[in-house]
């Protein structure tokens, strides 16, 4: 069964198409990754399915449901949750605090009741902070009392990962998750993300670092220009002729050297 | 002790207590009961203020607007209407919050200069309203407003006042510090430093602006209320563009994210003209100065800036 | 309202409306050549119509004759623009939206601030540029200042046409406008293009001013309620479309002045923001305004 359906997605931007015709299928409870160089469309595809941008045309389905015209707000609340390649951090609330957003949709609504912080609120706040505490031991930081404008680039990475987690989604999206990791914090991210897969949430991960992609990947799409290039397992995708003419040219060795 | 008192989250509400209790002892004069007040009510307005621009970072620039109409319902209800004071005084309240819902709907969708400009207009409309409907409003030179009454109880006089704005603005800090370590304060807080990120995680960000725009038109309207009561007399400035800005210019110095930042702001701008009565005309001129410098220099505002000098370190 | 007396009310509403909206396209220009370079909505925009107008009276007052006093307030329009730009935009760099619009209102109420102290809270005139008397075209009268309104300023956006299209100078900001960092990389001096178009508007803001007194008379405050009107007059066509802003601004005046003839004249000063609001529900880019897609 699959849990993310795409069929005949495009967009333009200003008369540029930056994804067109896209059709594939994310199967629950796997690790499915993008790839393709720069301007491929991934961020832009990643926009249309969490609802930051509207299609142009085509159809997004959703665990069964045609969510294509849905507010990010209301994609959160039946199961979507996101992490950006450009940090979208919250700098000025806490680490904690930052992971207690991500648990928004947990917590109890009613701002009377916030205003007069009635016993049943103080419960759930304290309920929610340490929920949030987990979620931030379990991607490895600490200090969850400091301010995350504070933090270094590599914390604040997981960080998002764990503001991701803490609304406890069934499908996680993650834009670049090792953007700018050395290889010691990648692995320590390609180890996050197995763990995340394992615990049954579905993972949709888009990444430059082949060596960590083939790894880890159930399935692979390859994007060129905005067009579905290719799509399959890893080793599939690895001896397909149009990927390795387009992309694999230098990486192939290094995903060859992956496979061992 | 002071560590305690520090990680005690309602510590500054109670040092305000302690601060408005005790400083009556070395009042020199009545005058100064009067000066309190209308520190006290000008706090209440701002600290709804810090709500919407310092935690949902939405700049309003028509705030009066709010603060008007509550002043006239506080007016109109009983000269007009034939209602008790106080009821034109809650009416007042809920009818400012419900047209700051039907107004915010649209104009919440502006970001930026967009919505600050949208603001501006409202605060003119409302002014030009209450200038022009002179069978209601008594026109340019405005109404006089009756006694408050509650329940029987008269408040009269600058001491009462005092006491009773003084209380009003307690229970108002109260609600703002529970909001902000609320599920929706973080919400507030999480949409001003990025609007997308907080609606991927389930926040409905046009919903909770909304709630911020009303709840802090509720405390404008309610400080306005309180405002024409103790006054005995108002006009339309109270809704006019000047007391918008001043009421920006006390949230920006005070520290636009620090409830307790909002009573510094009133305090040391509602203080100054009144003792310094020759500032008068030098008013534009001191408020665009302080506006810009805090904004250039000091960008959090005083509070949060002494604060953050002495809590290095801490959280 | 019967037909025989239609015509004659319909053009003098349109007379007015012109006139008057061409002083909003004047301001949202001015908004437009500040937005598009850095990015800064300029509260105090409406300030430098106010010191055009005033500058050139108290000028006149103390014996300057009107066509020296008029250049004169113009140049102290731009000496206030650069010095804005120099003193409190340029140390506020990469500060928050809020930041910026708190900034440039601050400015705004401390020009108005020092008006008063150094003017006065009257209001002021100086006489028309060629005689009060006024015409009568297609039945309704035509005031000569409001010819040299509108020739003015459609000779002001004629002289602004030229420079971006034909000065290196012009170009140069348009460059700024359009790619901070590229214009910067090609050489191009952002910061001195961003004061140059500090000067522009605060030019353009003048000129308006100097045209406008004789119908309307000036203050210290007419500023800000000519700020808001731009600012309206600029979303309507599209912020950060010079084009627009002209249509935006001529569209504005004239649905005032049929709206203060036709409704209410009490109310003349709501339809800028009846203008906003409605913009933003029928048409959120405006006139000719390209959307901005928020890259994420």
């Amino acid at each position: 069964m699959s849990l993310l359906q795409v069929d005949g997605l495009g967009i333009n931007f200003g008369g540029i198409s930056a994804v067109d015709d896209l059709t594939f299928a994310v199967p629950q409870g796997r690790i499915y990754s993008i790839i393709g160089p720069n301007g491929a469309g991934k961020t832009t595809l990643f926009n249309m399915i969490s609802g930051i941008y509207r299609p142009g045309r085509g159809r997004i389905r959703f665990d069964g449901q045609d969510v294509t015209n849905l507010e990010p707000h209301q994609l959160a609340r039946i199961g979507l949750s996101r992490t950006f390649q450009n940090l979208q951090v919250f700098f000025r609330l806490t680490v904690l605090e930052n992971v207690m957003v991500g648990r928004h949709l947990h917590e109890p609504k009613g701002v009377l009741a916030h205003a007069l912080r009635l016993p049943s609120v103080r419960r759930a706040n304290a309920d929610c902070a340490e929920k949030a505490r987990e979620f931030v031991e379990f991607v490895g930081l600490r200090d969850a009392d400091r301010v995350a404008g504070a933090l270094p680039y590599g914390a604040l990475k997981r960080l998002e990962i764990a503001r991701a987690l803490a609304s406890e989604p069934k499908l996680l999206l993650l834009d670049e998750p090792a953007a700018g990791c050395n290889s010691v914090e990648t692995e320590e991210i390609d180890g996050l993300i197995q763990q995340i897969a394992r615990k049954g949430t579905t993972v949709v991960l888009v990444e430059h670092d082949m060596k960590l992609v083939m790894k880890i990947s159930d399935r692979i799409l390859v994007l060129d220009r905005g067009r579905k290039l290719a799509e399959g397992s890893a080793g599939e995708v690895r001896h397909n002729p149009d990927v390795i003419r387009a992309y694999l040219g230098s990486h192939g060795q290094e995903a060859a050297r992956a496979q061992s | 002790m002071i560590s305690a008192l520090r990680s005690s989250r309602l510590a500054p509400l109670l040092l305000l207590a302690l601060v408005i209790a005790v400083a009556p002892s070395v009042f020199p004069s009545v005058f100064y009961y009067e000066v309190g007040a209308s520190i006290f009510i000008a706090a209440l307005a701002v600290v709804g203020l810090n709500l919407l621009m310092g935690f949902a970072g939405q700049v309003s620039l028509g705030h009066a607007g709010f603060w008007g109409l509550g002043a006239y319902a506080a007016a109109i209800g009983p000269t007009h209407m034939g209602v008790p004071p106080l009821a034109g005084l809650l009416i007042g309240v809920l009818l400012t919050m419900l047209i700051a819902w039907l107004v915010g709907r649209p104009i919440l969708k502006l970001r930026g200069h967009y919505l600050a400009v949208a603001t501006l207009g409202f605060g003119f409309l409302v002014t030009m309203v209450l200038t022009n409907e002179s069978r209601w409003t008594g026109g340019p030179d405005g109404m006089g407003v009756p006694r408050l009454d509650v329940f029987g109880f008269v408040i009269r006089g600058s001491r009462m006042w005092y006491w009773a704005s003084a209380g009003v603005l307690l229970v108002g800090v109260w609600l703002a510090l529970n909001l902000v370590d609320s599920p929706t304060g973080r919400a507030l807080r999480a949409l001003h430093d990025s609007q997308v990120a907080a609606a991927v995680n389930g926040v409905d960000v046009a919903r909770y602006k909304l709630t911020a725009f009303t709840i802090s038109a509720g405390y404008a309207s309610l400080a306005g209320s309180m405002a024409a009561f103790s006054d005995g007399h108002i006009t339309p400035t109270s809704a006019g563009f000047l007391h918008s800005i001043e009421l920006v210019t006390m949230s920006v110095l005070g520290g636009m994210g620090s409830i307790i930042g909002a009573v510094v702001g009133a305090g040391l701008l509602c203080a100054l003209p009144q003792l310094l009565t020759v500032l008068h005309d030098y008013e534009q001129v001191v408020l665009g100065l302080t506006m810009m410098l805090i904004m250039i220099f000091l960008p959090l505002g005083i509070l949060p800036s002494i604060a953050a000098r002495f809590g290095r370190g801490s959280t | 309202m019967n037909g025989g007396t239609a015509m004659p009310e319909v053009m003098q509403f349109l007379f007015s409306g012109l006139t008057v909206g061409a002083i909003y396209a004047l301001v949202a220009l001015g908004f437009t050549i500040i937005y598009n370079a850095s990015e800064v909505v300029n509260f105090a925009q409406g300030e430098f119509v106010m010191i055009g107008g005033m500058a050139t009276f108290f000028l006149y007052a103390a014996g300057v004759p009107l066509w020296a006093a008029a250049p004169l307030a113009i140049v102290a329009a731009v000496v206030v623009g650069l010095a804005l730009h120099k003193l409190a935009i340029e140390p506020a760099r990469g500060a928050s939206v809020v930041a910026l619009i708190i900034i440039t209102i601050g400015a705004s109420i401390f020009l108005r601030g020092v008006a008063q102290i150094v003017f006065d809270k009257q209001y002021h005139r100086f006489p028309a540029f060629s005689g009060e008397t006024p015409f009568h075209v297609l039945g309704a009268t035509l005031l000569p200042q409001s010819v040299w309104v509108m020739a003015g300023a459609a000779c002001a956006f004629a002289l602004l046409w030229q420079f971006f299209e034909r000065t290196l100078a012009g170009k140069a900001i348009a460059a700024t406008a359009g790619n901070r960092l590229a214009a910067r990389l090609v050489g191009i001096d952002t910061d001195r293009m961003i004061a140059l178009s500090f000067a522009l508007s605060a030019a353009l803001g003048a000129v308006a001013g100097v045209l406008i007194t004789p119908i309307t008379l000036t203050s210290y405050d007419v500023g800000t309620l000519l700020a808001l009107k731009g600012f309206a007059a600029a979303m309507l066509g599209g912020m950060g479309n010079p084009l627009g802003a002209v249509v935006g601004g001529l569209v504005v005046g004239v649905i005032e002045q049929f709206s203060a003839g036709m409704l209410s004249s009490k109310y003349k000063d709501a339809v800028a923001f009846i203008v906003i609001l409605l913009t933003l529900f029928v048409l959120p880019h405006g006139l000719f305004g390209r959307g901005r897609i928020e890259r994420v």
